[in-house]
């Protein structure tokens, strides 16, 4: 998860350029789109959805695709079209909650540690590298046994997971900044620290640390689908688009496909987050050479 | 076809080669009807500026143009076969067989990975069906040959281990392991200290006199042609401009390019306000003028005579130069190299 | 590898561990409210509190709770699971073989179909295989590993009865058997590994092939496979190794939901039973031995990338 985005002295006129970049690139476009076309379900769900996710039809369990139900029905009845469609709130919500976690964790830790630099840049470099490698799921069970199972209780847990990525993409980026000789300029001509980062290096890093969130957004919905297909996120009576899969998967040899629809949705969601980190990437990459 | 040297039958024969930016053809070619030869046991310099096309035209031989070049015409004879159309495989029969290739940054032109042996070996190993163990053998036997010490030791190195000139000299012998006949070497000294250069040019010196071995040098550096090589193909801008043995080179230039180029080098001893250079710079690729590449530069140039493409005329017997106008215009008299 | 290189490796390895081990026994005290309260249950009497507040140290001062602990980890006593009664030790060892099986086939999958399909984007490249090796990288990248399983089973297990759904089953079973089902999940588990160490190989095989040492062995005669063996895969891979030890780390934790799904009693299944009934102690010795396993796995790594790469061995 690490992203290897230079920093180049960033105008307003090159943001723009960047803008129109990205949205001539067919494959950004396509994924912007679908994550606004999910946003839009998400906020229209009780007008868009043809039934209410949580109506029970026990006659009707576990239907294939049908004209009324076009995605079939789950173990209790219930439409998975229109389950799928609410369920995308939280799709959104979530990842958003751990990476809101992680940038307040991860991106002032790292823009210390890499502004300041000397020793407490290496340790703080070395501890987040050997952080990285552990097993990020194991320590979120870890945190989700003493908050307790809930959605933002793992996502929370998540989110401290998450930090030490960023906190390492700020960090390298933020000594990459350091570096260049309009920061001394700058300096010398008198800026407080503090305006020196806020008008010359959050600029800079913003890119990586850009590119950076949006892969996590797709990390994190997996995370989150994980967790909650173990029982340890999201809690009945909410549905996420993992806990849908839980019951589609104890369904599975009784309703073979069941596990299609919201495998597909979440495989479609990551796609497009990782897309746009992508696009991003190569767009401001290509700018540099 | 031309020789520069009438006699026995040349090792390897360019015959008007031409190199294009793959896909275009209609563009003035980047190489344009280049030809020489170079002669049994005789080693000849391709010399010129960086841009000349000297490095296509060597990398054209043994087939390894990068892919958006391509070769769009003539013929390179060796062995009796035109290289430019034998088959993929035949081609990497040729390639470390009898035709050796030395490159010019030996550190980023030698496996990292690999040991120094078994670098040296790997031609034995796919040419001559050797196993590691004899190859290895022949390694160690190679490298003393090309006078690296504790060559028994030295075998199980690593390229990152050794000096440049060390690592040029492991490039030699892998050169010459299946003892070719023609020892392609690109600018070979360029990357090196200039004690090294002198060293590393001794030792192709000894290898072509022990093994019969034929050395087409490429090269920018003219002390180097006077000291090593015994015939001179001088290129500029895609074109080859002149062509001849070293001494009637030095002596006697006829293009005014090459004597533009003699006459370019700092002599010492000789007092002098300001260095002569040629005015102007070499086109880049695609921007050749038509007619005589090197017009806009040139002292000597008439405008409607040297537009006309320009054949090559043999002004003295075994000199070969491209100019219309040699011959017509006041030639000067002895340079001293 | 040199000896002092080993020696700092194995520094940080334990220096990690020992930070690791404060913070999950940091977790434990930030439990909420009153731990033995917790542990003791909702029917308990006041005297029943006392003496698990006892038993459990949690009258001693936390300093010394820990280094308490730390001793008993450090003797291979990771204490007696809260909803068992059993060594935490005793459960761990039962559980990780089948993990250990798991993510080690995981691993071996990810790393031969990756580099491979890497490998032969990057010789082809531009062509129609390199596209579809690429789209399929990036896709594979987004599939969540249990999701895969599910739909593996269907063909697999659900619509034919080839190969066995659930379970695992140890070596000493027979091979076969062992193999039959672990390698369903173990596929599922490796295959997002799998891609995104394609898209890394085939940088780095790009990489390669456009260095001039490639070049020089062309000149040599090399071409074609032999090319490719002797020159192109070693040197892809040194990059390759370095991020391994990354992919170790999540394997280990996609194998958690894993297990879930295939019904492999694991560490991952353990550590699940453990939060759902609120055993801490055992989840102390599950965080514990994943961290000992990752580091291991690390060192083994390291240890790979100096024998790939001859420049790192001096």
């Amino acid at each position: 998860m690490t992203s290897a985005v230079a920093t180049v002295p960033v105008t307003r006129r090159d943001r723009s350029t960047v803008v129109r970049t990205l949205l001539r690139r067919p494959s950004f476009v396509v994924a912007f789109g679908f994550l606004l076309l999910l946003l839009v379900l998400a906020v229209t769900a009780p007008l868009v959805a043809p039934f209410d996710p949580h109506a029970q039809t026990l006659a009707d369990r576990l239907q294939g695709p049908s004209g009324q139900h076009l995605l079939g029905t789950d173990d209790l009845g219930r439409d998975v079209l229109s389950r799928l469609i609410y369920a995308a709130r939280l799709a959104l919500l979530a990842p958003l909650i751990s990476v809101g976690v992680a940038v307040v964790l991860g991106v002032p830790a790292g823009l210390w540690a890499g502004l300041r630099g000397g020793w407490v840049d290496s340790i703080t470099g070395r501890l987040s590298d050997t952080l990285l490698s552990l097993p990020g799921l194991a320590f979120a069970l870890a945190v989700v046994a003493v908050l307790g199972p809930g959605l933002v209780n793992a996502m929370v847990a998540m989110g401290i997971v998450f930090a030490p990525s960023l906190f390492r993409v700020v960090r390298g980026a933020a000594l990459d900044v350091a570096e260049e000789s309009y920061i001394e300029s700058a300096r010398a001509i008198g800026c407080s620290t503090r305006r020196t980062i806020w008008v010359h290096v959050l600029p800079n890093i913003a890119a990586p640390v850009l590119v950076q969130t949006t892969i996590l957004m797709g990390v994190a919905l997996l995370a989150e689908a994980s967790l909650s297909f173990l029982g340890l996120g999201v809690q009945p009576p909410d549905s996420s688009w993992g806990s849908m899969l839980e019951i589609a998967y104890q369904n599975q040899f009784k309703a073979p496909y069941g596990v299609l629809p919201a495998g597909t949705a979440l495989v479609l969601t990551v796609l497009a987050f990782n897309t746009i980190g992508d696009s991003i990437r190569d767009v401001v990459a290509r700018r540099r050479s | 076809m031309t020789t520069v040297q009438s006699g026995s039958d040349p090792v390897l024969a360019v015959d008007r080669l031409t190199i294009d930016l793959a896909g275009r053809t209609s563009q003035p070619g980047l190489v344009q009807e280049v030809s020489f030869s170079v002669a049994q046991g005789r080693s000849l310099a391709l010399i010129g500026e960086s841009g000349c096309g000297k490095t296509l035209t060597a990398m054209a031989i043994l087939g390894l143009l990068p892919p958006e070049l391509r070769v769009t015409g003539g013929e390179i004879r060796f062995g009796g076969e035109n290289l430019l159309t034998a088959s993929r495989r035949r081609l990497r029969r040729i390639r470390g067989g009898p035709i050796g290739m030395v490159f010019q940054d030996p550190m980023s032109s030698l496996d990292p990975t690999m040991t120094v042996g078994d670098q040296i070996g790997e031609s034995r190993r796919l040419h001559l069906g050797e196993s590691r163990r004899e190859s290895r053998a022949k390694a160690r036997e190679l490298l003393d040959r090309v006078g690296i010490a504790n060559a028994a030791r030295r075998v199980d190195v690593y390229p990152f281990e050794m000096s440049g000139g060390m690592q040029q000299r492991v490039m030699i012998a892998a050169a010459i392991a299946c003892e070719p006949k023609l020892v392609i070497a690109d600018e070979p000294t360029t990357a090196l200290d200039v004690t090294i250069q002198a060293e590393i040019l001794e030792l192709l010196r000894s290898l072509q006199d022990d093994m019969g071995l034929s050395v087409l040098l490429v090269t920018h550096d003219l002390g180097v042609v006077a000291d090593f090589c015994d015939d001179v193909v001088v290129m500029y801008a895609g074109h080859v401009v002149e062509k001849t043995a070293v001494e009637p080179l030095f002596a006697q230039p006829q293009h005014p390019y090459t004597r533009a180029l003699l006459d370019s080098v700092p002599q010492t001893g000789r007092a002098r306000t300001m260095l002569d250079v040629i005015p102007g710079r070499v086109p880049p690729a695609g921007t050749f003028p038509t007619g005589c590449r090197f017009q806009p530069r040139c002292g000597f140039a008439e405008p409607d005579v040297c537009d006309a493409p320009q054949p090559e005329f043999e002004p003295v017997a075994g000199h070969w130069c491209r100019c219309v106008r040699v011959g017509t215009h006041a030639l000067d008299l002895a340079r001293v190299a | 590898m040199s000896g002092t290189v080993v020696v700092r490796r194995l520094g940080g390895g334990v220096l990690v561990l020992w930070l690791v081990s404060l913070l999950t026994f940091a977790l434990i005290q930030l439990l909420p409210g009153d731990a033995a309260e917790v542990i003791a249950g909702e029917n308990a009497s006041a005297a029943d509190v006392e003496r698990i507040r006892h038993e459990l140290g949690f009258d001693q001062p936390v300093v010394e709770q820990y280094f308490r602990w730390l001793g008993h980890v450090l003797t291979g006593d990771f204490g007696t699971s809260l909803s068992s009664g059993r060594s935490v030790t005793d459960l761990i060892f039962e559980a990780a073989p089948a993990t250990l099986s798991l993510t080690l086939v995981a691993i071996l999958i990810a790393l031969v179909l990756g580099v491979t399909a890497g490998l032969i984007a990057a010789v082809r490249q531009g062509g129609w295989i390199d596209r579809a090796i690429t789209s399929l990288a990036t896709l594979g990248i987004a599939l969540p590993s249990f999701w895969v399983l599910m739909l593996l089973l269907l063909p697999f297990a659900v619509l034919n009865r080839w190969l066995p759904a659930t379970g695992y089953a140890p070596i000493s079973e027979g091979f076969g058997t062992w193999l039959s089902h672990i390698i369903l999940p173990a596929t599922a588990l490796g295959l997002a590994s799998a891609a995104e160490l394609a898209r890394h190989a085939r940088g780095s095989a790009t990489d390669v092939l456009a260095r001039p040492y490639i070049r020089t062995a062309q000149a040599r005669g090399a071409g074609g496979s032999w090319l490719i063996r002797k020159h192109v895969v070693r040197n892809s891979a040194i990059p390759v190794i370095t991020v391994l030890g990354l992919h170790v780390g999540r394997l280990l934790g996609g194998s958690i939901v894993i297990e879930s799904v295939a019904g492999i009693a694991g560490l991952g299944s353990l550590a699940i039973q453990a939060i759902l009934q609120r055993d801490y102690v055992t989840i102390q010795g599950y965080v514990l031995f994943s961290a000992v396993i990752v580091v291991v796995a690390n060192l083994v790594v390291d240890l790979l990338y100096g024998w790939i790469n001859p420049k790192v061995r001096v």
